[in-house]
């Protein structure tokens, strides 16, 4: 494979940034902001550049890596700080440095009154150089490094504003549920080291058909674990609504464009376990459809317009985690629908973010109304977001989640349908939520609070927002004409160039899905059209009190693992006390043989901790067992 | 350079110190730091010189000392040993700079401190540097005294009765191992003649049943000491007695003779019997990471939680080490190196939060990340290195730890595992309530890291980012020992399972 020597610069650029502006403190107040948005700006360019040399070479020599340095050496476990630049990998460089740089720029006005700003450009670059990471290591062991650097930033990120508990709180369960996605990560990589001695992409893949299905399966399905952490996916969802505490510009970049479509990459850059494991194939299927319903249903019943996006976000990762769960089929759809999502819904995250700053940071949609007279460029951009993301031809969306139903039902016979009818259940859903915001947002009656004087932002807001805009347009025709991206990736994702089978004739599923999006949008004009309270109804049916309360996941979490796992915690420390430093000291007693152990020894005290012992070395024998096994 | 000038160097300093009045504070502290950077930098001109690749031990002395019970003094290192003396001839003066006061204030004088700590070093260095099992054994017992009286002498609270089951628990299993010791010593007088050479006791012919006995002597004097559960009580209570810098040294040097210990003796002079009690030491191992790791989550004292994450972390390097795998041994070593760095960072943080507040509650803390942000900020960055942030050094040794374990014992890998999603919780939990959140009252006016304290962190941080991204010089020297470790014991790594007959 070539080599090159440019592609460390997309991380070094950033990654020096980001420490300059924290060690520099204060001092670099004043310039700390454009400084993080010029080097964002040129890792663009760095991108661009790449981009264009790769494309002006054979398809079979697209690919180059640079290796760095020798990270970890030890026996057999040889890791090297080492980076790809394929044509999936440059897709996601483009999509981090573009969109980016775009909401750097954002930003500088966004959060201009901000006293921590100059804190908050370090670490957007921080991110910046973590995602980039992500994309570009050249094996699990790299990708790690910036999975959890990406899962740092988001951390400190959401609780940017951590002086209210609440927030604090959010970034704390962000950080943790993505830990267990990252349990799932480590497994998996410890199963490619026992199974292929490698724990680079090309080191597995090489060998990827020597191993059992078992193996195969196993590190599929952990690697699922992960991806549903990162990603907001079942059952690890529950922490993207939180997430919503950090500032909107964040929002846009790290909880919807980028950061959590990480688990789509995992799952498409390991194509080659996942099309040797059918079962952790139907798994990542289950969970697509599960996690695009369960999302779209929230989005149904939120009133705040940053959760309702986020819920919207969850969906529609789970249409890209459902195109993944496709093998060869779906891949290039999955990534063709991230990039798409990435435009539509940061340009609507941004939006939002305009809306709130307009409103004096309200987010409650049902305190907006009538807002598309005094904010016409935000309701313009925001629209055609809107047009894309429900999938009206010929915005963006149209085509990818499209092709993502398509290859649902491609996946023929009952199963086929069952889950094309769920893509198409999840895409009436969705065109209802979205009308919803919309109308509760920028049409119908003032609600506003009587201190509310909205306005359109600066330029330097709006800007991005229309750039976004123009590629909820067109990106998804340029994307999809002549097979555009399936052609670019196939060398990645589709070595043999399998032949796909049509169940149903694309006209028909393209009906079909249009048929979804009027449904949608007509149930959702009939409900809010017209004068809307500035409350939300409480004479509700117990099915919007589930979807209001998140479909209980909360409640879940909480009965399943937080309260078990608190007094499991206290009955411990107890046990600490009393029983094993009680032995010890009762053990002791005796020893000495004083009379107060004597005395001790008549009522039975050590005995009775003798009896412990007795159970706990029967249990520790269990366990002995179980471990090593 | 040698081996012996370089331990002798801290007990030159410490001689120099009694020649001192006691009401010399300042120069006192001046003399012992000094004593303890040239330990430091005499001990990296002696690293420069050591030879990666050459088998066996290095820079070699040996000195006749009771011939007629065939002991020596007798010093030499190799990988692991060179790394440990890195270890805490690095720590001494930046516990040193960090608790610049904690000296003062105690039972004893400032001086008697200072000579503790020095003395203590002295110690550390012999016990690592060793290789004659007398002279090994005589420093892990002396080693108690001076920090029995660091801990008596200077702590906080039920300090007395913290020193005290501190030393209990030592000498028990101080004494197994003693009862070891002689076995051996009458072993070897049979076969090849009396000697505490520890590369002759390597080749001797143990029946099955004795050399368990002698192994379990061992083991469980070094399972007391890098305590593994159900045998770590001792360790939260000398912990949250204990000044910040004496719990550095404790838990970041002198716990590690007790992992070092299993690599050196119990696994080295022991392999058959190793082997046979590895099923149950991997499983108290697991056990420890856990238990560990959910008893730091319960802990309202901030000292006392830091003291639980290290059961958790010694777990992880007590099963490397029985994974009898390159990757678990290197991975324990380098684990050992890391835990001292992060652990101390913990440490010196939370005792300059503790001090600043007068109080170890967590809850007492609050908003820190407004009032004193260079504070906040290393007690967090020590945070992420105690839950193995990849980027950070521990994430280097951690998964080599797993990733050693699961090729030989896969359960045992995967609950061990289960240990990084509670070290997010028992980190992030106090580093919300001690430096998210509102300013707690009676924090507003907390100072910020001064110039010293900041000079005390900013290596140990460096040391945690830099071995993060480049952990070869370490592991350049740890591997030979590691690998050397594996062949004594007969084992040899399990090969992948496809393409694995190379």
């Amino acid at each position: 494979m070539n080599t090159s020597t440019n592609i460390v610069y997309l991380i070094a650029l950033p990654l020096f940034s980001s420490a300059l502006l924290m060690l520099l403190g204060r001092k670099a107040d004043k310039w700390g902001h454009i400084f993080a948005t010029l080097i964002s700006a040129s890792a663009f360019f760095v991108g661009v550049t790449e981009f264009f040399a790769m494309r002006s070479r054979p398809e079979e020599a697209r690919a180059v890596t640079q290796k760095l340095f020798t990270w970890i050496s030890v026996g057999d476990f040889q890791v090297d700080a080492s980076l790809l630049l394929d044509q999936l990998s440059i897709a996601f460089v483009l999509l981090i440095t573009g969109v980016g740089t775009l909401i750097h720029i954002y930003s500088i006005a966004y959060m201009s009154h901000d006293r921590d700003r100059r804190r908050f450009f370090a670490y957007l670059n921080f991110f910046i150089a973590a995602m980039l990471l992500l994309v570009l290591g050249d094996s699990y062991l790299n990708l790690y490094v910036g999975w959890e650097g990406v899962g740092l930033a988001s951390y400190l990120l959401i609780g940017f504003w951590n002086q209210k508990p609440e927030y604090a709180t959010a970034a704390k369960k962000a950080f943790v549920m993505n830990r267990v996605g990252d349990f799932g990560l480590s497994i998996a990589i410890m199963i490619g080291f026992a199974t292929f001695g490698s724990v680079s992409f090309s080191g597995i893949e090489e060998k990827v058909g020597g191993a059992g299905e078992t193996a195969l399966t196993a590190m599929g399905l952990m690697l699922l674990l992960a991806a549903a952490g990162k990603s907001a996916q079942f059952p690890l969802q529950a922490w993207l609504g939180d997430a919503m505490a950090g500032p909107t510009p964040v929002s846009a970049l790290i909880h919807a464009a980028t950061m959590v479509t990480a688990g789509v990459y995992l799952i498409t850059r390991s194509n080659f376990i996942f099309d040797n494991a059918p079962t952790a194939q139907l798994a990542v299927v289950m969970i697509g459809i599960i996690t695009l319903l369960f999302g779209a249903v929230i989005g149904t019943a939120k009133d705040d317009i940053k959760k309702a996006l986020a819920a919207s976000t969850m969906s529609q990762i789970g249409y890209m985690i459902l195109a993944t769960g496709f093998g060869p089929a779906g891949y290039a759809f999955a990534i063709m629908h991230l990039l798409t999502h990435g435009f539509f819904k940061a340009g609507m995250f941004l939006g939002a973010g305009s809306v709130m700053h307009g409103m004096n940071d309200e987010v409650n949609m049902r305190k907006y109304g009538g807002l598309a007279k005094f904010m016409p460029i935000t309701s313009i951009t925001f629209g055609l977001g809107y047009l894309a993301i429900i999938g009206v031809p010929p915005f963006a969306g149209f085509y990818s989640k499209d092709k993502i139903i398509e290859t649902a039902f491609n996946a023929g016979g009952v199963q086929g349908v069952i889950f094309g009818g769920a893509a198409l259940l999840g895409a009436v859903i969705t065109a209802f939520y979205m009308t919803r915001v919309m109308l509760l947002t920028f049409a119908g009656n003032k609600r506003w609070a009587s201190d509310a004087h909205p306005h359109e932002s600066p330029f330097l807001m709006w800007a991005p927002m229309a750039v976004l805009a123009i590629g909820s347009v067109a990106s998804g025709y340029l994307l999809y004409s002549g097979k555009a991206i399936v052609k670019w990736l196939a060398p990645v994702v589709d070595k043999d160039h399998h032949e796909h089978v049509e169940f149903l004739p694309p006209i028909v599923v393209t009906t079909l899905a249009i048929v979804a999006v009027l449904i949608g949008v007509s149930i959702a004009l009939l409900k809010y059209r017209g004068e809307q309270s500035d409350s939300a109804p409480s004479d509700v049916s117990i099915w919007t009190r589930f979807a209001r309360r998140d479909l209980l996941q909360d409640d879940a979490n909480e009965f399943l693992f937080m309260r078990p796992g608190q007094e499991v915690t206290k009955a411990l420390v107890v046990t600490d006390e009393r029983v094993i430093d009680g032995a010890v000291r009762g053990v002791a007693a005796s020893a000495v043989g004083s009379a107060r152990g004597l005395r001790k020894l008549q009522t039975g005290y050590v005995r009775n901790y003798a009896l412990l012992i007795l159970i706990g070395a029967a249990l520790i024998l269990a366990a002995i067992w179980v471990v090593t096994i | 350079m040698t081996l012996s000038i370089i331990a002798a160097l801290p007990l030159l300093g410490a001689l120099l110190l009694t020649t001192l009045k006691q009401g010399q504070v300042e120069s006192i502290k001046r003399i012992a730091l000094g004593s303890s950077l040239a330990t430091l930098a005499a001990t990296v001109l002696l690293a420069s010189n050591f030879e990666i690749d050459r088998p066996g031990f290095q820079f070699v002395e040996s000195y006749s000392w009771i011939p007629a019970l065939g002991i020596n003094f007798q010093l030499g290192i190799d990988g692991i040993s060179l790394i440990l003396i890195l270890l805490s001839t690095i720590l001494v003066p930046v516990v040193l700079v960090s608790g610049w006061y904690e000296s003062e204030g105690g039972r004893f004088s400032v001086k008697t401190f200072y000579v503790l700590v020095l003395v203590l070093e002295t110690m550390m260095i012999g016990v690592f540097a060793a290789t004659d099992l007398f002279l090994f054994y005589i420093l892990f017992e002396a080693m108690l005294v001076p920090v029995y009286f660091l801990i008596g002498g200077f702590g906080t609270g039920a300090r007395q009765a913290a020193a005290v089951k501190f030393l209990l628990y030592s000498l028990f299993g101080g004494l197994l191992m003693l009862a070891s010791i002689i076995g051996l010593y009458v072993i070897s007088s049979n076969q090849i003649g009396r000697t505490f050479d520890i590369s002759a006791l390597g080749t001797l012919q143990i029946d099955n049943l004795t050399e368990n006995f002698l192994f379990l002597g061992f083991f469980i004097a070094f399972a007391i000491k890098a305590p593994l559960w159900p045998l770590h009580t001792w360790l939260p209570d000398a912990a949250k007695s204990a000044t910040p810098g004496t719990s550095i040294l404790l838990l970041g040097v002198l716990d590690k003779v007790g992992t070092f210990g299993m690599i050196r003796y119990c696994v080295e002079l022991f392999p058959d019997a190793a082997k046979t009690f590895t099923p149950l030491i991997i499983t108290l191992s697991v056990i420890s990471i856990i238990y560990g790791a959910i008893l730091a989550i319960g802990q309202r004292d901030i000292k006392g939680l830091i003291a639980f994450t290290s059961i958790s972390h010694f777990g992880f390097i007590t099963m490397g080490i029985f994974a009898m795998t390159t990757q678990g041994n290197s991975g324990a070593s380098l684990y050992m190196l890391n835990h001292g760095f992060s652990t101390a960072a913990l440490f010196m943080t939370a005792g300059w939060m503790i001090s600043r507040r007068r109080s170890s509650t967590i809850a007492d803390f609050g908003g820190l990340q407004r009032v004193t942000p260079l504070l906040a900020w290393s007690f967090f960055i020590a945070g992420m290195s105690s839950l193995a942030l990849p980027g950070l050094s521990s994430f280097v040794s951690e998964f080599l730890v797993l990733v050693g374990t699961y090729t030989r014992y896969p359960i045992a890998a995967i609950i061990g595992t289960i240990g990084i999603i509670l070290a997010a919780l028992y980190i992030l939990i106090p580093v919300q309530r001690a430096l998210h959140g509102p300013v707690t009252e009676g924090n507003d006016g907390l100072p910020d890291l001064n110039r010293r304290e900041l000079i005390a962190i900013a290596p140990i941080i460096a040391l945690i980012i830099g071995l993060g991204f480049y952990p070869k010089p370490a592991l350049d020297v740890i591997n030979p020992a590691a690998k050397a470790t594996i062949t004594k014991a007969g084992m040899a790594d399990p090969l992948p399972t496809v393409g694995g007959e190379k």
